[in-house]
């Protein structure tokens, strides 16, 4: 993300030190993670030591400091999906992928969370990829999914 | 400012709006145990050692002295069984982070706390916060600050901040009851800038 990208999404909120967290919360969804040269200009032009934001920064896990994949793949364990047999769906993705939770591959491609629940326990085992969920997942139509993505 | 007057271990004590019960007491000589009090911070309410009880409108509860505002006709309790009791709990649960630290252990022996009564678990650092204020609040410089939350919080310098700002100053050294803030300012020093 270039210099001029982040002085705009600071110009849109009127460089507001209350503004930080929608700041930061833009510069994530643009980017997929919070770059240090992005805090450092943040720091400036909002006047918030770069010591605070980044507590804010590492205090919220909506906020990722290390580069994230083009496309979150998030695998829910919560009991209902893990007796469906979200075990098995988590090993597929980690088997195709070759990453573990909390990760993300060198292409950037994917990045892989565990969630506890995704609230629709009846559709489980749930995997839920950009935002969109994908219900009863068996391992070959997560194999299926996984491909569709670029 | 107008003057009120509130009662401590049975003490009456002169003292101003706007005081904490902490600076009622010392005003008054009576000593209260603090860990992440500072006179020249914000009170903060990390540590909760100051714990007293007080009696407003007859009613008592359990407040954190520095933190909490004296007002007029307030009773306030430093000691008993009670308070003694809390406090000890919570030396030994700072110990169980922070085994060795001179502080605690010099607390541990005034209030009978055992050092063993937790399994360790040495983070070393205890979340009083006093670097960090102190560096924010005294030197606005902000060299060093808390990252992530709950079990996994921590202190963190910024290594191009700390290059620049730290080797001439480290007056938050001496503040810091368990000797960790030294640990991580040399790390970040061998890490991010070993030959300044
Ligand atoms: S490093 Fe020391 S001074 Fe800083 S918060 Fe931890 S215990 Fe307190
Ligand atoms: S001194 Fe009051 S909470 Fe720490």
């Amino acid at each position: 993300m270039d210099k001029e990208r982040v002085d705009q999404i600071i110009d849109r909120h009127q460089a507001e030190a209350s503004s930080l967290i929608q700041v930061l919360l833009d510069i994530q969804s643009e980017n997929n993670w919070l770059p240090k040269e992005a805090l450092e200009r943040v720091s400036q032009r909002l006047d918030v030591p770069l010591a605070r934001i980044q507590h804010i920064a590492t205090f919220y896990k909506a906020f990722s400091l290390v580069p994230k994949g083009r496309h979150g793949i998030h695998i829910c364990m919560g009991t209902a999906c893990h007796v469906r047999g979200a075990t098995r769906i988590l090993s597929k993705v980690r088997e195709l992928t070759g990453i573990n939770p909390g990760e993300t591959d060198l292409d950037l491609k994917f990045s892989l969370e565990t969630v506890n629940c995704l609230g629709c326990c009846a559709l489980g085992p749930v995997v839920e990829i950009d935002g969109k969920t994908y219900g009863k997942m068996t391992t070959a139509e997560t194999e299926e999914v996984l491909k569709s993505y670029e | 400012m107008s003057e009120i007057i509130l009662k401590i271990d049975g003490k009456e004590v002169r003292a101003e709006e706007g005081m904490t019960v902490l600076e009622a007491a010392r005003s008054a000589g009576i000593e209260i145990p603090t860990l992440c009090h500072h006179d020249k911070l914000e009170p903060f309410g990390a540590c909760r050692l100051c714990i007293v009880e007080v009696q407003e409108r007859g009613r008592k509860k359990l407040v954190v002295a520095c933190v909490f505002l004296a007002a007029d006709g307030l009773v306030v309790t430093t000691r008993s069984e009670k308070i003694d009791r809390i406090r000890k709990m919570i030396i030994e649960l700072l110990l169980a982070h922070a085994p060795d630290s001179f502080k605690l252990r010099q607390l541990a022996e005034e209030y009978g706390a055992d050092r063993n009564r937790f399994e360790k678990e040495a983070s070393f650092c205890i979340h009083c916060g006093l670097c960090v204020r102190y560096c924010a609040e005294v030197k606005q410089k902000y060299a060093v600050g808390f990252i992530d939350r709950g079990i996994r919080k921590e202190i963190s310098f910024i290594p191009e901040i700390a290059a620049k700002e730290c080797p001439d100053c480290k007056e938050c050294f001496p503040l810091c009851p368990t000797s960790y803030l030294q640990a991580a300012f040399v790390l970040t020093e061998s890490l991010a800038f070993p030959s300044s």
